[in-house]
């Protein structure tokens, strides 16, 4: 049934995409994160000038597909006069950056919505006791909020890295060469869909269960039994000390 | 003598209904597969519906096979695999004839002449050669023949490859890419008679013979040779009886074969 011989060929020129898929999931979370930051402050905050457009942000980015953001970017804006005549041409000319900037906006909203609802989870307890302490708003934030919003938000944001690694499988549409680019390329070549996108279906698969398990242990370092165990609390060692 | 004559149109009938079994091509709908983006050979109208040159010549020749056909679109890097799979019964598609598909279908007498030639501004690559075109970005639809034919010898270029004929396009008139190669009365009657193609035009010479082939025919699959042969003899009728130019002058000022 399955060509094996078919599979372990194409298999290493399968690898040789999987760097570029790599380094656009990098970006694109990267550009995700930096603009997710403030949009979940702005998503969180009380004026409406603040949250309206965050909000609105990430509602219109939610309800279109993906492959469209893609598509906008890459092929809309190339038909724009304005657009090619402009400084920001040599960077939007180039279908590399065109994902990175359309998937990147597009995770950004994902990652505003999460780390915005982790950022409302926090008590108002540990918050209350930095300003206590005279820590201003910004060290407040640094030390003692962000830290814990990223322990409350690392499940969720586990999905979210795996939902962008796979969807830079979108990069292929516009002529890059990724893991989905040279499986489509060789499926062109040699009329075997099923053992092709068989092996780069699995090598996506490993891509993913490993950075998931990678997530998993990050997430057990960072919870706060195993904060425990590294740094009893005052409160213990007193106890310790007493009997 | 009532009942005897009856008698003899119900026999009529049952051999009516034998022969159908026993010849199931002609009793079953055929499915033929198209491209549907590829103006004017398929695609699809305001209306939605698919439409071209490959599409009619796809239901003159169900008209003479005396079969009801099923014409459904699909993308060309799908398309072979999709007829192997048997969710078709045969390509009409302008696909060209090559060693390579020779291998994993059977193909028809030829029914259609091609060739490639590059595109690019107007009067900007009077020589086409490997050697002029190094270091250029050519646009081409990836798993095409004219992709086998820039793979194999311009191994110097940037080959930029595309889901559709329509994508590279878009790209040349951007700036993405320098040239794009493409079936040759594809881009005269397509892409470079829209406005938008104002400055830019066929560069070079026409390329035909190797891996870009002879020739179009339709393909089937090869445990199909019933089919084939059908094909064929329909593919002869219409040549003779005229429908297979009345068909081309419907989209075309020249002839095709």
């Amino acid at each position: 049934m399955l060509d094996f011989q078919l599979m372990s060929d194409a298999f290493p020129k399968l690898m040789g995409g999987v760097g570029l898929t790599g380094k656009l999931s990098i970006l694109i979370l990267l550009l995700g994160m930096m603009l997710a930051i403030p949009i979940a402050y702005a998503r969180n905050a009380q004026s409406v000038w603040l949250h309206g457009p965050a909000n609105a942000y990430i509602l219109l980015i939610r309800g279109i597909p993906s492959l469209l953001q893609v598509f906008m970017v890459y092929y809309g804006l190339g038909q724009l006069d304005f657009v090619r005549h402009s400084a920001l041409w040599p960077i939007l000319r180039d279908p590399f950056w065109c994902v990175i900037i359309a998937l990147g906006l597009n995770s950004a909203a994902y990652t505003a919505e999460i780390i915005s609802g982790a950022l409302r989870l926090i008590a108002k307890g540990p918050v209350e006791a930095a300003y206590a302490l005279g820590l201003s708003w910004f060290q407040t934030q640094r030390k003692v909020t962000i830290p814990l919003a990223i322990r409350a938000a690392l499940p969720a944001y586990e999905n979210e890295i795996i939902l962008t690694v796979k969807a830079t499988s979108l990069a292929s549409t516009v002529t890059l060469m990724d893991l989905t680019g040279v499986a489509r390329l060789e499926v062109a070549n040699t009329y075997a869909p099923y053992e092709i996108f068989l092996t780069a279906g699995a090598i996506y698969f490993c891509i993913t269960t490993t950075l998931s398990w990678l997530l998993r242990r990050l997430e057990q370092r960072l919870s706060l039994e195993h904060m425990k165990t590294l740094n009893p609390t005052p409160l213990q060692q007193t106890e310790t000390v007493h009997a | 003598m009532m009942e005897f004559r009856k008698l003899k149109s119900v026999l009529a009938m049952s051999v009516v209904a034998l022969g159908a079994l026993s010849t199931p091509v002609m009793a079953r709908d055929l499915r033929i597969a198209t491209e549907g983006t590829y103006a004017p050979w398929s695609f699809v109208d305001e209306k939605g519906n698919l439409t071209g040159w490959d599409v009619d010549i796809a239901k003159a020749l169900c008209e003479e096979m005396k079969v009801k056909c099923q014409i459904v679109a699909q993308e060309w890097d799908g398309i072979i695999p999709g007829l192997l799979a048997k969710k078709y019964d045969m390509i009409v598609a302008s696909m060209t004839v090559t060693e390579k598909r020779k291998q994993q279908v059977a193909f028809s007498q030829k029914y259609k002449n091609t060739t490639s030639q590059f595109v690019a501004a107007k009067g900007s690559y009077p020589d086409t050669s490997p050697a002029a075109l190094a270091g250029k970005r050519i646009g081409v639809q990836r798993g095409s023949s004219q992709d086998t034919f820039l793979t194999d010898n311009y191994k110097d270029s940037e080959i930029v490859r595309y889901d559709k004929t329509t994508d590279p396009e878009m790209d040349l008139i951007a700036g993405r890419i320098d040239l794009l190669l493409a079936n040759r009365v594809t881009s005269m009657v397509g892409f470079l008679a829209t406005p938008e193609a104002a400055n830019f035009g066929l560069v070079g010479k026409e390329y035909s013979g190797g891996v870009l082939g002879e020739g179009n025919a339709i393909a089937v699959r090869k445990d199909d040779p019933e089919l084939l042969k059908q094909v064929n003899s329909a593919l002869d009728a219409i040549f003779k009886n005229g429908k297979y130019d009345q068909v081309t002058s419907k989209y075309f000022k020249f002839k095709l074969m």
